[in-house]
């Protein structure tokens, strides 16, 4: 068995920004990342970020993501790619399958004294008739097509759902050359920024709201895809059938933090749809209710990787602050500094809902804990 | 029908806010148009103006807000905005013509000189245009600006061109 002090799973910007700030203040910090490369989803995510110009808004996504790269490895953080964490026993063991299916696999089980989990989101899917054929697929697999392997996926493309993920891959398709004939939304409201919404219109591309796909139709592949309206209870109003000529069907109906290391160490977790669904419990350190074990990022609740970056930063400052490489004064100052952008980051219309049900998160994680504590008491007084 | 409806402003929605610039201010040349409605979490337009003519503040979810004395168009802001959504618009480049200035990340870029089809904020063909000028420096990042001159009566809907 390998023993680490640090071990992060997922090299997204979430596990980068953890590493780093753990490493920078001695820590010794191994993360292992699925993929080919460490970046998450910032290496298909070509576009110019939005945030604060004091934290490297209006750069690039895929530059962001050289940049963390640059410092984790300046800062001494060790990386396994091609390395998935199958499983998380108790007491902090991480089951770590190294090596690619093409090759000779090897499970490595690693002991570690602090562990952060930032794992990310899943793609949910859709179901209509005709939904397996091929050319139907997630939006963040079309963007991985296009942007980190350099294939389109068809040339007439529908896409389906107007959160920021649809707008953004809906353009970037464009960009790659592909048409998006369409885009639909089954709410009455485009969900994603306005600004987005108005690049891919600028460029043509009708926005149907209360629309849905009923049907997709091909002999071998996706060929064509229908299209209805829906009334105000979302049910397809006859008659208002559209059929599209489309090889591809895109859809970007939300994410789902991908939550399962967690609970098979027995941390907590709540159920909240405006947080993509099942998120872990964790406190204001990031702290899951398991002491040791950090979520961070998407796991810890849908959002960007303007947030996902900066609770990564909080986790590793904790992290810092335990293992006593920091005084917990300057982990306070650095933590208070870090929520204060976190807020910035979470006001307006579109992220007021997420800091509310952030909030509750929050609050739930304090009141498992108190209960905790006194199961403990209680338990102890009992002996 | 409004933004969160099609996806795409109207010229009421937009001069609803009071940010417009004035009549005035377009009778004396170029000057940035800021098409940012919604409430979000970003300010990088603000520190790309040298001139401080955006003005946003904190939260950084405040609407930017433009100082148009102090704007002299001189377009810097246009590749700096993740939003795409600044445009620099001259009313005053000629008689009858004016020009409007948009990113533009598509290639093939257009030509110098070429005629163009011009597309209003929904995507619709509304005139045709001739490219003035292409800009792509390596401060803009790889957002490229073009400016085309359009009749003066169509630099309100003018916000881009159809995709070579
Ligand atoms: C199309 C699109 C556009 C976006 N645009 C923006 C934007 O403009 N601005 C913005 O701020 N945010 C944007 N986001 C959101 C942002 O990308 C995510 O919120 C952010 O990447 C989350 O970071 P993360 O570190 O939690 O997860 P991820 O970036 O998803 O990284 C998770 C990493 O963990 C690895 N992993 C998962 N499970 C395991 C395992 N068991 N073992 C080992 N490794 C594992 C994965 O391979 C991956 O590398 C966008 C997202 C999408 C999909
Ligand atoms: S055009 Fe130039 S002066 Fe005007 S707001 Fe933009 S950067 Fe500032
Ligand atoms: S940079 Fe663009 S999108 Fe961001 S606030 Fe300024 S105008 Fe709006």
């Amino acid at each position: 068995m390998i023993k680490k002090e640090v071990v992060v799973i997922g090299g997204g910007p979430s596990g980068l920004a953890a590493a780093i700030e753990a490493a920078q203040r001695g820590a010794e910090v191994l993360v292992v990342d699925s993929n080919l490369k460490a970046g998450g989803q910032l290496f298909k995510q070509i576009h110019k970020f939005f945030g604060s110009s004091a934290h490297r808004s209006g750069t690039r996504g895929i530059d962001i993501g050289t940049e963390l790269l640059e410092e984790a490895e300046k800062y001494g953080v060790e990386i396994w790619l091609n390395s998935v964490a199958i499983g998380l026993f108790q007491e902090k063991k991480i089951a770590v399958e190294r090596g690619l299916d093409v090759e000779d696999k090897k499970l490595e089980i690693i002991e570690a004294e602090k562990i952060v989990i930032a794992s990310g989101a899943s793609e949910n899917a859709v179901r209509f008739k005709g939904w397996t054929l091929p050319g139907v697929m997630g939006a963040g697999a079309a963007q991985t097509m296009i942007n980190v392997n350099r294939v389109l996926p068809g040339e007439r493309i529908l896409m389906i759902g107007s959160g920021n993920v649809g707008l953004i891959v809906s353009y970037q398709l464009m960009q790659a050359g592909a048409d998006v004939v369409a885009l639909v939304e089954a709410a009455p409201k485009i969900g994603g920024y306005g600004v987005h919404a108005s690049k891919i219109t600028r460029a043509g591309v009708p926005i149907y709201t209360k629309h849905t796909v009923i049907e997709a139709r091909g002999d071998k592949r996706v060929e064509e895809a229908v299209i209805c309206e829906l009334d105000e209870k979302w049910q397809p109003v006859a008659g208002t059938e559209k059929t599209l000529k489309v090889d591809t069907i895109a859809i970007a109906a939300g994410l789902k933090p991908l939550v399962e290391l967690a609970v098979m160490h027995g941390c907590e977790c709540i159920f909240d749809p405006l947080l993509g669904g099942w998120v872990p419990l964790h406190d204001k350190n990031m702290e899951s209710t398991y002491p040791g074990i950090y979520v961070v990022g998407d796991i810890a609740g849908i959002e960007e990787a303007n947030t996902a970056l900066e609770e990564g930063k909080l986790a590793g400052i904790a992290i810092a602050e335990a293992l006593d490489y920091i005084s917990s004064e300057e982990a306070k100052k650095l933590k208070d500094e870090t929520w204060e952008r976190l807020k910035g980051l979470r006001m307006g219309p579109f992220g007021e809902k997420r800091m509310l049900a952030k909030e509750q998160l929050l609050a739930a994680a304090e009141a498992a804990k108190g209960s905790a504590e006194e199961h403990q008491i209680a338990a102890s007084a009992g002996a | 029908m409004s933004l969160a409806e099609t996806g795409f402003l109207t010229i009421e929605e937009i001069k609803k806010l009071g940010k417009y610039p004035s009549e005035e201010r377009f009778k004396k040349g170029p000057v940035a148009v800021i098409e940012c409605i919604q409430e979000i979490p970003c300010n990088p337009c603000e520190s790309a103006c040298r001139f401080g003519a955006i003005e946003l503040g904190e939260p950084i979810t405040n609407l930017p807000t433009l100082n148009e004395d102090k704007c002299t168009g001189c377009g810097l802001c246009v590749a700096k905005c993740p939003g795409l959504a600044i445009f620099i618009i001259d009313k005053a480049y000629s008689d009858t013509m004016a020009t409007v200035s948009f990113p533009h990340e598509y290639l093939p870029l257009p030509e110098k000189d070429a005629e163009v089809e011009a597309v209003d904020r929904s995507g619709q063909v509304v005139c045709t245009g001739k490219v003035i000028k292409v800009l792509n420096p390596e401060s803009f990042d790889r957002t490229p600006v073009v400016t085309i001159a359009v009749p003066q009566d169509k630099a309100e809907e003018v916000r881009g061109i159809k995709r070579l």
